[in-house]
């Protein structure tokens, strides 16, 4: 019981403190997580409403990837980032291993499947109630993917908060990656991981409480978002 | 007769059309014509077809046998539908009306919106986002957004099934006033009253076949089929 009392009280001084590599750290947590969730977003859901509303062959497959690369394993994620980015790879002369740029790589390629497929299926059920009247008004193929996603922008809102959630709690793609360099890529996520092996629990557990903090914050805010736009647009 | 643009998409012939889904028959061989001018009710029994034959005319649906011929190219840009229940977008009445506006490419949407507002008499809620609207509002923009694109022929699909008599009555004054205009109305409807009111002819279906069509006064008077008898007598059975 002394440890964890002990713990709690350093954090709790750490966090009223304002320490200075407590909060780069969350910075830098939240710049590579939040980049990411852009990315993905931008990609993810105009490529789940076009699934949503196309028919084309293999579609069906690609639902089924999609719905599957939701539960993609962090750690596969930053191999295979990795090996495209390591010196003999691909793309290694571009230099990003190491980086929060490759960090930013890997948390899009783990959410961007999370994201699409949760729109994919946030717009195919709106498409049922929408498609007659659309089609009937001459809006078909890309415009009327655009036209649901901005007719149900505030529940999309929630397949991005599953992408960002899935990005800021992940451990093993940004580690990989990012390499946990002091000061450079390490985020909140790997540092839990590497001060709680070293035996740091203040900073380990500060960490922990500013992220479930943060997390809870984004999704009350969302939530009145949403609550909001429900009464104002119906 | 009503004056017609040369490039009027009427009439319709229907030809010898059939719709079958899931191993059902849901249109069986039906042909007849819709001429401009007339309002055309469309009456029948639950399961007749009569949403299905207005999706085939509408294009929404595709035929599995026969066709569907349109005077002139294009006919789809000329025509209009309205659904018993309206899908509006999450934005204003205003923005409702404009987007298919701007979907037309209709060179001065902004002010032919706003007239379409002004004609159902929902000028004063332009600017309300159009979901939070009631049954009655909501079914009034419907019928402006399909109105503002100044169609040839407006289909409407039980448009005041679920209204209040208030609500209907502003609704059949639009329909009115838009068939004024020269719009060709298609309309299918369980009220009889309103098919008395509205229609001109009757265009009776049953079991998915065309089984009479006739003015609307002789319809309801002197019936020529069994079947459009037992249905005047089913839905009103103290005539």
């Amino acid at each position: 019981m002394g440890d964890i009392a002990n713990s709690l009280s350093g954090a709790a001084s750490l966090i009223a403190s304002g320490d200075a590599t407590l909060a780069s750290i969350v910075l830098l947590s939240l710049k590579v997580s939040l980049s990411a969730v852009a990315l993905a977003t931008l990609l993810g859901l105009p490529l789940g409403a076009a699934i949503a509303v196309g028919r084309f062959p293999g579609r069906q497959g690609l639902i089924v990837l999609l719905n599957a690369f939701m539960g993609l394993p962090p750690v596969v994620v930053g191999l295979v980032v990795y090996l495209m980015l390591s010196r003999a790879g691909p793309l290694g002369d571009l230099g990003l291993l190491f980086t929060p740029t490759a960090m930013v790589i890997a948390q899009t390629i783990l959410i961007l499947p999370i994201i699409a497929a949760l729109s994919r299926q946030a717009v195919e059920d709106a498409w049922v109630e929408y498609e007659e009247q659309l089609r009937s008004l001459g809006a078909t193929g890309m415009r009327a993917a655009l036209t649901l996603i901005w007719d149900i922008r505030f529940s999309l809102l929630t397949a991005v908060l599953a992408g960002l959630g899935r990005a800021s709690a992940e451990v093993g793609a940004v580690i990989i990656v990012g390499g946990n360099i002091d000061g450079v890529t390490r985020v909140m996520t790997t540092t839990i991981a590497l001060e709680t092996s070293k035996g740091d629990l203040p900073l380990a557990l500060s960490l922990g409480i500013v992220l479930i903090t943060l997390v809870l914050a984004i999704n009350a805010a969302a939530y009145g978002l949403k609550e909001m736009a429900q009464r104002r647009y119906g | 007769m009503t004056m017609r643009a040369p490039t009027s998409i009427l009439p319709l012939a229907v030809r010898d059309l059939s719709f079958v889904a899931g191993g059902r028959t849901i249109i069986e061989h039906m042909s007849f014509e819709l001429a401009a001018g007339p309002r055309t009710v469309i009456l029948g029994a639950n399961g007749a077809g009569k949403s299905v034959l207005m999706r085939l005319m509408h294009g929404l649906l595709r035929p599995t046998a026969g066709e569907i011929a349109w005077s002139a190219e294009h006919a789809g840009r000329k025509q209009a539908m309205v659904f018993q229940r309206p899908v509006l977008l999450r934005r204003s009445a205003l923005a409702n009306v404009l987007y298919a506006l701007e979907l037309a490419d209709s060179p001065r949407p902004g002010e032919q919106a706003r007239k379409a507002l002004a004609d159902v008499g929902l000028s004063h809620l332009a600017d309300r986002p159009a979901r939070v609207l009631s049954g009655g509002e909501q079914q009034r923009l419907a019928i402006a957004r399909a109105w503002a694109l100044r169609p040839q022929v407006l289909f409407l699909d039980e448009p005041t099934a679920s209204l209040d008599p208030t609500a209907r009555h502003a609704i059949e004054t639009a329909i009115d006033a838009i068939h004024a205009e020269g719009t060709k109305i298609v309309l299918i409807t369980h009220n009889l009253g309103q098919a008395r009111r509205l229609g001109d002819e009757v265009l009776f279906l049953h079991q998915g076949r065309l089984v009479e069509r006739a003015p609307v006064d002789r319809f309801f008077t002197q019936p020529a089929s069994a079947e459009a008898s037992a249905f005047i007598k089913g839905e009103l059975p103290w005539v």
